[in-house]
């Protein structure tokens, strides 16, 4: 189970690698591997976003996640699970999170994928400020609802 | 007692300051804090506030030495 909070970009296909390689050595009980990736798209609320700032809570930040994190643990059958969230400048395309949770079973990997990013979204102290094409910023006000679509 | 409090985001662009360090002499809760902090703003809506680290209403007791937060609505992912 692990929490890393990255000031730079990076390529979660690599850090999925790399921490499988380092963390799991009962990889013969994994059955399934859920992933789930947050991208910086180049638009919100009508408008173009050419970047955008990403602060937060230094401290609080983890300590939320890490609880999620355990929360996740305590209520599906989970081999590990891991997240990876950017902080700082960040621009389109780039991956913000990165959510990976491995288990025996599909459904606990699909649901806690799920509950992890949920929680993450309503719980961990971030705060998104965008910069808009006429070089205008403003803050994201609220995250939109997980399970509507838009 | 010694109160360290902390802002965030919007909240912390609004007040245009990232801390305070507040000295009390009586019980106080998370709201009192708001309030002697900040004695010529209201509680703005929708402002969250946390107590080292932990989610906090805003009637949960304080202690010396605890780290108070307040800030906006979280929007990562």
């Amino acid at each position: 189970m692990a929490v890393t909070i990255c000031t730079h970009p990076f390529n979660p296909y690599e850090v999925l690698q790399a921490y499988e390689a380092t963390h799991l050595h009962a990889l013969g009980a994994i059955g399934a591997t859920s992933l789930f990736i947050g991208t910086m798209r180049d638009f919100n609320d009508g408008d173009h976003v050419k970047g955008m700032t990403l602060e937060h809570y230094p401290g609080m930040t983890e300590k939320q996640l890490d609880k999620i994190l355990i929360e996740a643990q305590n209520q599906w059958a989970l081999i590990d699970s891991l997240v990876v969230h950017r902080v700082g400048d960040i621009f389109p395309k780039e991956p913000i999170v990165l959510v990976a949770v491995w288990s025996s079973h599909r459904g606990d990997a699909f649901d806690a994928s799920r509950f992890i990013m949920e929680a993450l979204k309503s719980k961990a102290p971030f705060w998104k400020k965008e910069l808009l094409l006429n070089e205008q910023e403003r803050w994201v006000a609220k995250n939109s609802h997980g399970y509507q679509s838009s | 007692m010694s109160i360290k409090v902390h802002y965030f985001a919007s909240l912390k662009e609004s007040i245009g300051r990232s801390k305070d360090e507040l000295i009390f002499t009586e019980p106080l809760t998370v709201y009192d804090v708001w309030q002697q902090a900040n004695p010529d703003k209201d509680r703005p809506n929708q402002i969250l506030a946390a107590v080292n680290m932990d989610y906090a209403d805003w009637d949960n007791p304080v202690s010396d030495g605890d780290v108070v937060a307040f800030f906006p609505p979280v929007t990562g992912g």
